[in-house]
């Protein structure tokens, strides 16, 4: 039979045709006509005209037709509400068939219909289907509870379908157990804080039983679910440890990895002195390399993931670089992968093997690849400094083939090696001069530029070589410019008196003729520079540089252990934690690996140190960056993909897939050093320059521009506060060097009514920064810009600018932790950047707070007492009238004062912004400066915060 | 877990949808054709994010595979399940391609809609499949069948239906080898291993309890010092296994405790077990390469195979495939035994010998004339492969199984032994090139084969055409 024939039909009156055979008497025809539906249905054309036709085909005996029935009801039920209901009552007598095979095939298709009317109608046949006789049934009914709770999770939790599925997790059958696990998983990960998978020893035991019984997919799912786990102790690990690494010798690589995740996280826990710990290493490898013999598609998977482990514990795999070697056949994804793990793996001991092979490779014929070789050769010379010398030889090699793009990389690479071993293979320009004519990407012009600017005192003809480069300024890159600047300002200050025209011309070109404020505020700066002090401008331009690090393109620790958690997972693959790529609240949960119990480990793995801490004047909160990056995407991406949204780009790689790009700039080598090559480091990082901002265009040029600028920045100074509810004073909520550069600082206020965000944001990177964008991630009181955020002209470097962002508290509510915690993203044209704060509650007191007294009386009757909390605020010198009016500036407001035994009782009242009344009773000593706060409200998590709130308006 | 499965044409057009996640839309399907299969470079990466969602892909032949997903879900779980429905489809109709797909669209929903429930894999073994998916309709099954059926899905021993009954049972046991060999232009070895497979075929009734025995140094070392000192006496008796992989079927925790390997093979063909192991690899065949440019437009090469195993064993089916440059528009060959012929359409010149005995010698000589081209490309020069079959293994792996037929036909503890043979090859000098090899020792019960297949480094170095 060839059913491929149901594919050609494109008549027009083709749905007319197909009614007609539907309701055709005979069973043939209305089979063959349900076909060709379906065949309509996969290459998209819409059918569901057809609807209640095919419906009526419904009740046959035919389980082949049944079957495709459903297929249509599944694709369709959802814009024919009122006409799937049709379906229900046969659903609901399969449903009771005596054929195991009918009745968990009507289970699993209704639970796909996603219609609230059907939903109702589930429930009856899916609680007898949880307790049917057959596994198969009660494995169909396991998922078909997590498929209901996607539409519709109160009803699950009413319904008690929740208990019924933690049960089965007892039941005899392995695969009832499996896919009850994957359920409860599933279900557990939208509701981050309920208690589902209740996992303790004894079912952790049950888990692992029926890991050795259940199919390959089933332990996939348990061990997916182990990995949550957190064992109690040390020896619990162990135990758990020894029983999973059987299914290291699984054939499904998914089951490996599995395991190798839930082995990794566990093994946190173990003391590196036991013996297990060393054995559990040992044990580790073989499966891992194993995994490279897999399928190419699961070999990338691997190598992903192995990238990971071996920056978290290097030692695993330090053997085994040979079999990272790159093969002739391998797909070009697996050699880039297997190049990156390569040189996590170099070392002194097996370099010179590592240098042969990249030396081969660079020889091949993907260009890509080849790049990425002669990348690595350089990041092999930074990493091991005994090496050093062979790599530079193997790049001259290189370069001695005059293949134009091995030439560039080359270029570029030696110039990270000359920032990594200053002064000390300078012999090697000579030749690098004499590609010069070759360079025709940005980066290794800016490359080759810099080269010459710093090592100009040496090289006989720099003046002629960066002057060849002058001529065509303006046709450069502004990377190429704005090197080509510093270089010659170097060139200067090393010789003055033949250079003085070259610079002149420079500083000229870039002030006058460019429109790239970078490139104009920088010329300013040297200009100012020079003319003012010479010396000073020395000091700064030819300043020492620190020498770069050796690994640059590490992952940042927290998020290398976050990926650890997710082994196997997409996450691992795109090397972003979930929520970077995850709608919703799934994925939002954090995983971190466990603390180490036992022996305090030491500083055993350096390779995998912070490379810098973040400045202690954070918000306490753990920033979860990320979790708005959903959101966040949106901003760039506008709607999912609707037809070819971006076909047209010609970096395909970038534009089309973000992510992947992402990827890129995480494996690419050594991306930040090369990003500040753009200008010597010391004017980065010295604080004491400030650009004039980019609207001060040339009118001035040349003239010293010292007043002028200074007033401007007193523009951005102090924009007082008007009268209003205290306001703290800013702080620094993101770091420059956690944001490209970006800092913002801030602090809330509210003024009449009107809540605002004041913000500072200032540029401390070299690069212009442009197309700012806020967004808050859902929070307790729904806060969210009122309006977006404008800063009118593009910050430049240096510069700042103040900003006050208005809020309303109308967006969309999530209860946080803490109460008050806030998540922002903020994005500019460079990236998108998180950071969380913490916004003192009385931001929300609403100005008409104040509670009648009859009311108030009432009120505080009604809470009941297990809602007061009371707190102690302490080394407070006011008097009652004082507290009284500083309170009532924040909308907290007294409806009564009593003297009680010589104290002053305050009763007072406010109002949050969603409607929470909190009543307060404030007790005096006039003695005594530690006054007595009791507060009650039907909200009574509220407390704390309010509590917090009291103490910071009174003591300021 | 997956949001949708998706199986195009070579065109992009699609042959199957079938969504199993609300989240996914419509329009993922038209986003992978546009951004991946009509996607203008190469494909750089079998996942690919599109906003927000992301696209695992495989290829057999002509056809996409993509599964979508907007979760984060075991990415190596995902693929495990595309290849495993490529078995699947292959097990019920063949090849796969857009004829059969197209012809068997309706099969390929209802296994769709049974492996797959709700983005998790179900069980997928064709054993236990076929019992309830069929083409033709559904058969009235009676109460026990139904039962049968469920509980083998189900069951601890999902892969095998029970009361399968042969007239005589059968095993076969087939040892295949490749090996890997990495050499640099000096001919020194850089990196060699052997990763092999053993591939079971199993014809037998009820439920047979299955052991399998291999040489492994760790066992051998374990049964005794006996044995320890014959492994000195001749040779390897013994080989070291890197690490072995199994098949669902084979008790892990049992392998884990005593290193035995004990199992109840599914129905047919399949693969027990994959194991790699580096050390004291025999190299078979040494293969040396001569190639000389004369001009632009013309190469001579010379190809030597030198056999290097006991004289009394002969290697059969001998193929060498020597790889020429993509501009080449004539050749001549002249070879000293076996047959070779240039094949155009492989660009490559293939050699077969029918057999060779060991410590023997043959060469071929080529003249491969170049038409003068401007390509700036450069040829990959591809590696030499060579396939045989010599009656041992490279690895030095021999093996021994086991039956204990429990059900109607008893046949308790029959012991089939078998030498495993195969044959690797090797590649030496100037330049690394590389060979294949399987090797077949006749005999009906016990066969054994060796493949083995690359080494990088094709053509010698400085050899560079226009």
């Amino acid at each position: 039979m060839t059913d491929s024939k149901y594919f050609t039909t494109t008549k027009k009156g083709e749905i007319f045709e197909l009614k007609a055979e539907l309701n055709s008497d005979k069973k043939e025809k209305k089979k063959e006509a349900v076909k060709k539906v379906i065949a309509s249905m996969t290459v998209g054309k819409d059918v569901s005209a057809l609807f209640p036709d095919v419906v009526n085909c419904m009740q046959t005996d035919n389980l082949e037709l049944k079957k495709l029935v459903y297929l249509y009801l599944m694709n369709y039920a959802k814009s024919q509400p009122d006409m799937a209901i049709m379906a229900v009552n046969t659903f609901v007598k399969d449903c009771e068939d005596p054929n195991p095979l009918i009745r968990a095939l009507a289970v699993r298709t209704m639970g796909c219909i996603r219609v609230d009317k059907i939903t109702e109608y589930l429930c009856e046949p899916l609680r007898k289907c949880l307790k049917d006789e057959d596994p198969y049934v009660r494995k169909t009914a396991a998922v078909c509870v997590a498929k209901l709770h996607d539409i519709n999770a109160q009803l699950v939790e009413d319904q008690g379908f929740l208990d019924t599925l933690k049960d089965l997790i007892s039941d005899s059958n392995p695969m009832v157990v499996a896919n009850a696990v994957a359920a409860l998983s599933e279900i557990a990960e939208s509701h981050p804080s309920s208690n589902l998978l209740d996992l303790n020893p004894q079912s952790i035991n049950k888990l692992l039983t029926a890991l050795n019984e259940c199919t390959e997919w089933g332990q996939i799912f348990i061990l997916d679910c182990l990995a949550n786990y957190m064992p109690k102790d040390d020896r619990e690990a162990q135990s758990i440890c020894e029983r999973v690494t059987p299914r290291l010798s699984h054939a499904n690589s998914a089951v490996v990895l599995s395991a190798v995740k839930v082995l990794m996280k566990f093994m946190e826990m173990l003391s590196k002195d036991l013996d297990y710990y060393g054995t559990l290493l040992k044990k580790l490898a073989p499966p891992l390399v194993t995994l490279l013999s897999a399928e190419p598609e699961l070999q990338y998977v691997a190598l992903r993931n192995i990238n990971l482990i071996v920056q978290k514990r290097p030692e695993i795999l330090k053997h085994e670089m040979k079999v990272f070697f790159v093969k002739y056949n391998d797909p070009i994804y697996v050699k880039l992968e297997k190049l990156d793990i390569m040189i996590r793996l170099a070392s002194q001991a097996n370099i010179a093997q590592v240098l042969a092979e990249l030396k081969e490779y660079a020889t091949e014929v993907d260009v890509d690849f080849v790049r990425k070789a002669v990348r690595a050769i350089g990041r092999c010379a930074i990493k091991v400094e005994q090496s050093a010398e062979r790599c530079v030889s193997t790049l001259l090699d290189l370069i001695q083939t005059k293949v134009n793009y091995v030439v560039q990389e080359a270029i570029v690479v030696i110039k990270d090696i000359f920032r990594k071993y200053p002064n000390k293979y300078e012999s090697v320009i000579a030749t690098l001069c004499e590609n010069l004519d070759s360079l025709d990407e940005p980066e290794a012009r800016a490359a080759m530029i810099w080269i010459v600017g710093e090592y100009a005192e040496r090289i006989d003809n720099a003046d002629e070589l960066l002057e060849s480069f002058l001529e065509g300024f303006h046709d450069e890159s502004t990377q190429v410019q704005l090197q080509l600047l510093t270089a010659i300002v170097k060139l200067f200050l090393k010789k003055p008196t033949e250079t003085q025209e070259l610079v002149q011309q420079v500083l000229s070109l870039a002030t006058q003729d460019s429109d790239n404020p970078d490139l104009r505020d920088r010329g300013y700066i040297y200009w100012r520079l020079l003319s003012t002090d010479p010396v000073a401008a020395k000091e700064v331009v030819l300043a020492e540089k620190p020498l770069i690090s050796e690994e640059t393109d590490l992952i940042e620790p927290t998020l290398l252990d976050e990926l650890i958690c997710y082994i196997g997972t997409l996450a691992s693959v795109y090397h972003k934690p979930p929520s970077a790529f995850v709608e919703g609240s799934r994925g939002v949960l954090h995983k971190g690996l466990p603390p180490r119990t036992g022996s305090i480990e030491g500083p055993e793995s350096p390779d995998t140190a912070p490379s810098g801490e973040p400045a202690a004047d954070q918000p306490s909160v753990i920033p979860t960056q990320g979790d708005l990056l959903g959101d966040l995407l949106n901003l760039d991406l506008g709607p999912p993909v609707t037809g070819p949204p971006m076909a047209t780009s010609t970096v395909p790689m970038g534009a089309v897939d973000l992510l992947g790009g992402g990827l890129d700039s995480l494996v690419r080598p050594s991306s930040r050093l090369r990003s500040d090559v753009g200008g010597s480091p010391a004017i980065g990082g010295s604080g004491s320059f400030t650009a004039a901002p980019s609207s001060t265009a040339p009118t001035n040029v040349g003239a010293p521009l010292g007043s002028g600028l200074g007033d401007l920045f007193d523009l951005t100074a102090g924009v007082g506060t008007l009268s209003g509810s205290y306001v703290a004073p800013k702080t620094v909520w993101l770091p420059a060097m956690k944001a490209k550069g970006l800092e913002i600082s801030g602090t809330f206020s509210r003024q009449v009514g009107s809540i605002s965000m004041d913000l500072v944001l200032t540029n401390k990177a070299l690069q212009v920064m442009s197309d700012f964008a806020i967004q808050f991630n859902r929070n307790s009181f729904g806060l969210a810009p009122a309006a977006p955020l404008q800063v009118h002209a593009p910050l430049a470097p240096n510069q700042s600018v103040e900003i006050s962002l208005p809020l309303n508290t109308v967006g969309s509510v999530m209860k946080m932790d803490p109460l008050n915690n806030l998540q922002v993203a903020v994005k500019n044209n460079i990236d998108v950047f998180y950071f969380s704060t913490l916004y003192p509650l009385h931001i929300l007191f609403v100005e008409d707070g104040k509670m009648e007294r009859q009311m108030f009386l009432a009120t505080w009757k009604d809470i009941p007492n297990e809602n007061e909390t009371q707190f102690q605020i302490k080394d407070c010198s006011l008097n009652a009238d004082a507290v009284s009016s500083k309170l009532q500036g924040s909308n907290i407001f007294t409806i009564a004062k009593r003297n009680v035994e010589g104290q002053d009782m305050l009763y007072q009242s406010l109002k949050l912004t969603n409607g929470i009344w909190v009543l307060a009773e404030l007790r005096i000593q006039p003695s005594n400066p530690s006054f007595m706060l009791s507060l009650k409200c039907r909200a009574p998590e509220v407390s704390q915060y309010i509590y917090q709130a009291y103490e910071t308006i009174l003591k300021n | 877990m997956i949001g949708g499965l998706f199986i195009y044409n070579h065109k992009g057009e699609v042959l199957i949808s079938r969504v199993y996640r609300d989240d996914i839309g419509r329009n993922a399907v038209d986003a992978f054709r546009v951004n991946v299969i009509h996607a203008r470079q190469q494909v750089r990466s079998p996942v690919t994010n599109i906003a927000r969602t992301s696209f695992f892909h495989v290829k057999r032949s002509n056809i996409w595979l993509a599964a979508v997903t907007k979760q984060n879900v075991n990415a190596a779980m995902v693929f495990e399940f595309l290849y495993k429905m490529c078995d699947v489809m292959t097990a019920y109709f063949g090849k796969i391609s857009e004829e059969n797909i197209k012809n068997n669209f309706v099969l390929i929903y209802e296994l769709l809609d049974e492996i797959l429930d709700f983005g998790y894999p179900q069980n997928s073994e064709t054993g236990a499949l076929k019992t309830f998916i069929t083409q033709q309709g559904i058969k009235s099954q009676t109460k026990e069948e139904q039962s049968q059926i469920t509980s083998q899905v189900t069951g601890q021993i999902g892969w095998r239906r029970e009361g399968i009954k042969y007239r005589r049972n059968e095993l076969f046991l087939d040892v295949l080898e490749s090996v890997n060999l990495l050499m640099s232009p000096q001919g020194q070895v850089l990196s060699a291993h052997v990763s092999g497979r053993v591939v079971m075929k199993s014809y037998l009734s009820g439920m047979p309890e299955c052991k399998f025995g291999m040489n492994d140094k760790i066992v051998i070392e374990k049964q005794g010092k006996g044995t320890a000192d014959e492994t000195g006496k001749s040779g390897k008796q013994s080989i070291a296994i890197d690490d072995c992989t199994f098949h669902q079927c084979v008790r892990l925790s049992k392998f884990d405790s005593e290193r035995s390997i004990s199992f109840i093979p599914p129905d047919g063909e399949f693969e027990l077990m994959r194991y790699r192991t580096t050390k004291d690899i025999i190299l078979p065949f040494r293969v040396i390469p001569l190639v000389r440019e004369v001009g632009r437009t013309k190469l001579e090469v010379k190809v030597v195979i030198k056999s290097n195993f006991k004289p009394s064993l002969l290697a059969q089916k001998i193929e060498v495939r020597i790889p020429t440059p993509l501009n080449t528009s004539g050749v001549q060959v002249i070879c000293m035994k076996g047959k070779a012929k240039y094949k155009a359409s492989e660009n490559a010149i293939v050699w077969k010998i029918k057999r060779m005995a060991g410590m023997k010698e043959s060469q071929i000589s080529a003249e491969i004339e170049l038409l003068p081209t401007n390509d700036k490309k450069k040829w990959a020069r591809p590696p030499i492969s060579m396939n045989f079959e010599v009656p041992f293994a490279p690895s030095g792996l021999k093996v021994q199984s086991r039956v204990d037929v429990r059900g109607t036909h008893p046949m308790p503890w029959r012991e089939e032994d078998e030498k495993g043979t195969g044959a690797a090859d090797t590649v030496s000098s100037p330049s690394g090139w590389s060979e294949s090899c399987t090797e077949k020792p006749g005999g009906d019960i016990g066969r054994c084969h060796l493949g083995r297949q690359d080494d990088r480094r094709g053509w010698p170095g400085g050899h560079e055409h226009t």
